[in-house]
């Protein structure tokens, strides 16, 4: 049972204008196996949060804490923190010219299991996951994000989470720019990762559709870097009803 | 009346912030009409038609000019670096006077530099490759020097009708080398040449390369270089008959304290014909400058011209500048095609993350991005040995930055 505890987290970003202050005070906690669901409108903050976690340079944590089982992740490089555990499926993954898909993931994969996968069981690895994805063989051949479409670039995420087998995925906006086919295949791949390993997955959203395939236990509202209420599946389905729109009055 | 678009817009990046090499920067927002067209500079073997250069000259302008004294001096050195070569059976090596040489209509001097190893060199090493030979092996040549001596070389490389052969040139040690290399490839022949400078830090080396494409023939002239304080290679390209194929790769790697200027000019007099420049070059360190000229003249004659350059640089660390400067020149519509791309970029601090975030470590997650920006004009070169050769440079620059 691995626990990812945020406490109290701060975190700013340099502007023009000075710091600004995004995430004010957020404490969440997450155990193995569970899925917890982030929404809120744009601009709330959702996705500093899961950068903040995997530890891009953009953003400074001014004060609180993020442990994984109790280490302190804040401490940690962004390579440390992905090898202690962690994973972040990106809402606009990079493209990295020249390097292929292949050469990435083996080298992901050596980077966070300390060894080299064993080339047999590995190859064949790559070809189930990427075939339960509907991805095309030749997918592997071509540069990590290069030409992808919306929807390669999440199903790449979502292949990256299931052969690297994080403890904690945090997927940032998986949902966006999907169709529905897309969001179903991409959705089973994230239920079968966390079937495989008992991961606990954070999913960030802005809508309520992705939570059909993936059913989050606790559900928390983002506005204005605070989480302004959690509770549990009901909350998704309150919110599709009613919108956004009775927390930013508040806010 | 003649359609002139020139570039000359020069990419200058003392520590900029910025994206990635992809499309950071790409040349439009300048345009100039050069003072001359580019088939009107001088070329001649009589060291006397040029001025030694004092650094304004359009084509010396980046060039460190104080430091090259000795490369200009209208003096015999006798001196010459160590040759080693492996020729594959059926190939020669001969040698020819320079006055033989300059009687056979090979292209002339287009510098100072050159007009004076041309003078010079006490006499041309040639290498012949005979019609209708398809080597298994390449040609290789491995020139080096020793204590610095200053050198006049003069190389002619010619290539018989509907041969197929590659030619590997290697330059290695420290020297103060001025090279005239003449590489003449008959009708259908097939060449792929490399020149590798990988030079020691004191070395300089200045370079004018003329390739002769006949009829239907297809030649990939490939450079790449590493070592050396100063290096400058001028590559000029010029086609006999239609058909021809000039392709041009260049790799080059700029620490502290280098000078790595690459100069290449595409004339096409001669109608369908095609011509394909890629040059891409990486640059670390305090001082580290780097020049990339392309030059490509269409004349009115060459109908049907396709033609294409593109210049990217990958600045990896403050205070290392690089000048990129395509110029297309075309005096004819009729053409298939005609571009050119040039962009200079600081390292993608984005991409970087995205590849740690997967675990993957720093230093190695540099190397891969690095050998991605180098990936697509390596495959290219298709001579095994030098891929290797080179992946295994790339590998050794990085880490020598990393402290």
């Amino acid at each position: 049972m691995a626990v990812l505890e945020i406490k109290d987290l701060h975190v700013s970003v340099d502007t023009e204008q000075g710091p600004k202050e995004i995430l004010r005070g957020v404490t969440l906690t997450i155990r193995s196996g569970e899925t917890h669901a982030i929404m809120g409108p744009n601009g709330s903050g959702k996705s500093t949060l899961a950068y903040s976690i995997a530890g891009h340079p953009k953003y400074t944590v001014t004060s609180g804490s993020v442990t994984l089982d109790g280490e302190d992740v804040l401490a940690m490089s962004v390579d440390e923190r992905a090898r202690a555990g962690l994973f972040l499926g990106m809402q606009y993954p990079v493209e990295v010219p020249g390097v292929t898909v292949s050469n990435f993931l083996r080298t992901a994969k050596t980077a966070i299991d300390g060894e080299a996968p064993k080339l047999r069981t590995w190859v064949k690895d790559v070809k189930d996951a990427m075939a339960e994805l509907r991805m095309d063989a030749e997918f592997a051949n071509r540069n990590v994000n290069e030409g992808f479409s919306g929807g390669e670039k999440k199903r790449h995420e979502i292949l990256q989470m299931e052969l690297l087998r994080p403890k904690f995925a945090i997927l940032d906006e998986t949902d966006s720019g999907l169709d529905v086919d897309a969001l179903r295949i991409v959705s089973e791949g994230v239920n079968r990762a966390k079937a495989a390993t008992d991961a606990g997955v954070l999913l960030i959203t802005h809508y309520t559709r992705i939570l059909r395939y993936i059913q989050p236990q606790f559900v928390h509202v983002f506005v204005d870097g605070r989480i302004a209420e959690e509770g549990g599946p009901e909350l998704a389905e309150r919110l599709e009803a009613e919108g956004y729109d009775r927390f930013l009055v508040e806010a | 009346m003649s359609l002139l678009t020139s570039h000359p817009g020069t990419d200058r990046h003392p520590g900029l912030s910025g994206p990635t090499d992809q499309g950071a920067h790409t040349h439009s927002a300048e345009t100039m009409v050069p003072d001359q067209s580019r088939a009107e500079r001088t070329t001649s073997y009589a060291v006397a038609d040029f001025p030694v250069p004092h650094g304004r000259e359009e084509d010396w302008r980046f060039t460190p000019v104080a430091e090259l004294a000795d490369l200009f001096r209208d003096e015999r050195t006798g001196l010459c670096l160590d040759w080693a070569e492996q020729l594959p059976e059926g190939v020669t090596l001969s040698t020819m006077s320079v006055a033989d040489w300059q009687a056979s209509g090979a292209p002339k001097p287009g510098d100072r530099a050159a007009a004076v190893a041309a003078a010079h060199s006490g006499g041309v090493g040639v290498i012949d490759i005979p019609a209708e030979a398809e080597l298994s092996e390449p040609v290789r040549i491995t020139l080096s020097g020793e204590d610095g001596q200053l050198v006049h070389g003069h190389l002619l490389v010619r290539v018989g009708r509907h041969a197929r052969a590659t030619v590997v040139l290697s330059h290695s040690g420290r020297a103060s080398y001025s090279e005239v290399l003449t590489l003449q490839v008959a009708d259908g022949a097939e060449v792929t040449f490399v020149t590798l400078q990988e030079w020691e830090d004191e070395a300089i080396h200045l370079a004018q390369h003329d390739v002769v494409v006949g009829r239907d023939a297809t030649v990939r002239h490939i450079v790449i270089t590493l070592g050396g304080r100063i290096v400058r290679l001028n590559t000029n390209a010029s086609y006999v008959a239609p058909g021809g194929s000039f392709e041009g790769l260049g790799v080059y790697f700029a620490d502290a304290g280098q000078h790595l200027e690459h100069r290449l000019f595409v004339d096409h007099a001669v109608p369908h014909c095609r011509s394909n420049v890629e040059y891409k070059g990486a640059l670390q360190g305090e001082t580290a400058h780097t020049v990339w000229v392309g030059d490509v003249l269409i004349r009115a004659a060459a109908e049907g011209t396709d033609t294409y350059e593109l210049n990217r640089n990958l600045i990896l660390t403050d205070g290392a500048r690089a000048d990129s400067v395509p110029n297309l020149e075309i005096e004819t519509g009729e053409i298939a095609g005609a571009g050119h791309a040039s962009a200079t970029g600081r390292f993608d601090d984005l991409q970087l993350f995205y590849l740690m975030s997967r675990g993957i470590a720093e230093e190695d997650a540099r190397r891969m991005v690095v050998r991605g920006f180098f990936a697509s004009v390596v495959a290219r070169i298709g001579v095994p040995e030098v891929e290797e050769r080179l992946m295994a440079a790339i590998d050794a620059e990085l880490e020598g930055a990393v402290k």
